[in-house]
């Protein structure tokens, strides 16, 4: 079961070097170089290009990094590349730190042939309001971007991100991995919202490394509502300290074609630590693996893991994979899934109501995938539901 | 009574239903002019909640033999959303929770023929702190007839049907809910009534609140009395069913022996 996770091999038998490497391709150089239908790729995956200025904002095509603007004081944003050079501190101790390199083929590939990617960092007690929006964009056909990000989250700082991943509509197959390292200090809080919405010929590979210490939160949450080839993730969250929190979130919609391997590992490894992790999965046909794994090392803990699947097809499958692992006896952690078709009860409710049995089986799966997250600001929750509304267009 | 008064909202005809193979209604017929309101008694079971599912058109419902007619036309294979369409309502008496969506979204699209003002109808009847909930979610029983009862409001149909409206509910809440049934099958309009409503009740009490025009009493899928529904609601309140069984069965009796 988990041989899909953790030693390298690879599902879907990706080889690297049928993709070109994106320093091939030839970078824009500003978001003028955009056609309309870009730019209109770019709102889809919830990037406020009108808030241009106002926020701060990442944005990188293929290899090339397109804009890179920050207003905010206390934070500073940086491609990967230039940070690495500014400050030797970073490889030192963070570069690598939360994600091995030897990890799999993917890890080697970006260690060895690195694009770009964010560095992120905000000041101690600094707090941003504004989310800071990120988009990684592959442009050219064929390529293989390979990205390297890493955010810092200082002492009792609160930062909110967005990424937003797509591809050009011009650019028909691809190969995004994204390497993040999140970092988030003492009583720090990092909310990483990620909207992705590829190609039904890209494969992506996200290998994500979370460290949390003393009373530090980081929410994370996952939108992929639209087509893509593969998608294979299974970030894994470090509470190192005392009261430390994590939340991970993801919506998901499965259609024919897709094969997504998803979950979220969180060990807990100091008392009093929090961790949950829930998913919705809409399956149209695609496969979908819903993993979730609770590892309790540290007393008083607490861990819940929720998984819900709706199918809506008899093509395809969802298989919900939870495990719950405890090393003491004080600890608090459970875990529910629930896999099934649309309540009959409902639809015809609605129906009843004069929406037909399509209006009626739309209404209930974007009900389903109505998600609140607890902690949000009501900016960002605003923001989210947005583009959850924008990508749910095509369903 | 004038001659408008008189036309026909519903008519059910020897309507034969069965659900999974079992037979629920065996012979129903009754006729609901525009502008009244008739009242089902019954136990439960007795096939009263089947005839309001089979009017609105379930497919778990399938019509062995007979016709319904809604304003003349013949609606007894048209799908629910169909029948919506045409102006039929109905208030469920256990509507499911449908997770996600709120009961504002849900009134939206209730009213998106008519342009209803959501807000403003909710505050009437003291209901607009539910309107950003998600739809019949931990509601009470009386919260969940109001949610039905204000989604029909939005939706304004021409017929109602309303499945046991009092159960559960408690006296204050009921007061209101007579209210706004009230308002939906226009009981304080003086110009002539362009509404009709049909009624389900276990226990009768609703007769306290609504006004009706005609009573029936149904005993395992057959209408078998009808008539003034203050004088059948007062003879089951003091007899209860069983009597209801007894006087069906001398009715039986005596129609032999005058045979």
């Amino acid at each position: 079961m988990s041989e899909k996770n953790g030693d390298g091999k690879d599902p879907k038998q990706i080889d690297l070097s049928s993709f070109i490497s994106a320093k091939e391709a030839k970078a824009p150089s500003s978001l003028e170089d955009f056609d309309a239908e870009e730019l209109a790729r770019l709102k889809e995956v919830g990037l406020d290009l009108s808030g241009h200025g106002r926020l701060g904002t990442f944005i990188q095509a293929d290899c090339g990094v397109v804009t890179c603007q920050c207003l905010p004081e206390g934070l500073e944003l940086l491609p990967i590349t230039e940070a690495l050079r500014k400050y030797d501190w970073l490889k030192e101790n963070y570069y690598w730190k939360a994600v091995s390199p030897e990890k799999d083929a993917f890890t080697k590939a970006t260690e060895e042939d690195l694009d770009n990617g964010y560095f992120v960092r905000i000041g101690p007690g600094e707090k941003v309001v504004y989310p800071l929006q990120a988009c990684l964009y592959i442009r050219t056909d064929r390529v293989a971007q390979k990205v390297h990000n890493i955010v810092i989250v200082e002492e009792g700082a609160e930062l909110h991100i967005i990424t937003g991943c797509t591809t050009s509509p011009h650019a028909v197959s691809g190969l995004h991995i994204g390497v993040s390292e999140f970092y988030i200090k003492k009583g720090g809080k990092l909310t990483y919202t990620m909207i992705h919405e590829w190609g039904e010929k890209v494969h992506v590979r996200p290998r994500t490394g979370i460290i949390v210490e003393e009373q530090g939160t980081i929410i994370s949450n996952y939108i992929s509502l639209d087509k893509v080839a593969s998608v294979e993730t299974f970030p894994t969250c470090h509470l190192v300290g005392p009261e430390a929190v994590a939340q991970f979130t993801s919506v998901i919609a499965a259609p024919e074609g897709a094969y997504l391997d998803l979950g979220s590992k969180v060990i807990l490894k100091a008392p009093r630590c929090r961790a949950e992790i829930i998913s919705r999965t809409v399956c149209y046909g695609g496969e979908v693996i819903a993993r979730g794994h609770l590892l309790g090392q540290a007393p008083e803990v607490k861990a819940h893991l929720e998984c819900q699947g709706l199918m809506l097809s008899d093509k395809g499958y969802i298989r919900a994979i939870p495990e719950l692992e405890a090393h003491f006896a004080q600890v608090d952690m459970s875990h529910e899934a629930a896999v099934g078709k649309i309540a009959k009860e409902e639809i015809e409710y609605l129906m009843a109501r004069g929406l037909t049995e399509e209006e009626a089986t739309s209404l209930v799966v974007k009900g389903f995938l109505n998600l609140r997250i607890e902690g949000l600001p009501e900016e960002l929750q605003r923001r989210i539901d947005k583009a959850i509304e924008e990508s749910k267009k095509g369903l | 009574m004038s001659v408008s008064s008189k036309k026909e909202m519903l008519r059910v005809d020897d309507l034969w239903v069965e659900v999974e193979g079992k037979e629920v209604l065996k012979g129903v017929s009754l006729t609901i002019p525009v502008g009244e309101t008739h009242v089902l008694f019954g136990r439960n079971g007795s096939g009263k909640t089947s005839l309001l599912m089979t009017i609105m058109g379930f497919p778990a419902y399938r019509v062995r033999h007979g016709h319904i007619y809604f304003k003349g036309q013949d609606i007894t294979h048209l799908p629910p959303y169909e029948r919506a369409k045409l102006g039929i309502g109905i208030m469920f008496q256990r509507p499911p929770t449908i997770r996600g969506v709120k009961l504002r979204e849900m009134l939206q699209l209730c009213a998106r023929e008519n342009g209803y003002r959501i807000t403003e109808l909710a505050r009437e009847f003291g209901f607009e702190a539910f309107l950003d909930r998600d739809i019949n979610s931990g509601f009470s029983g009386g919260e969940l007839k109001k949610s039905e009862l204000l989604q029909l409001l939005a939706q304004e149909p021409d017929l109602v049907l309303l499945d046991e409206p009092e159960s559960g509910v408690d006296v204050e809440n009921l007061e209101i809910i007579g209210r706004m049934i009230r308002k939906l099958l226009q009981k304080e309009v003086h110009r002539p009534r362009r509404k009709s409503g049909l009624i389900i009740t276990h226990t009768g009490f609703i007769l306290n609140f609504v006004a009706a025009d005609r009573g029936y009493v149904m005993l395992d899928g057959k209408i078998s009395c009808e008539g003034n529904p203050q004088e059948i609601f007062e003879g089951i309140q003091k007899h209860g069913y069983q009597e209801c069984l007894k006087c069906l069965r001398r009715m039986e009796m005596e129609k032999t022996l005058n045979k």
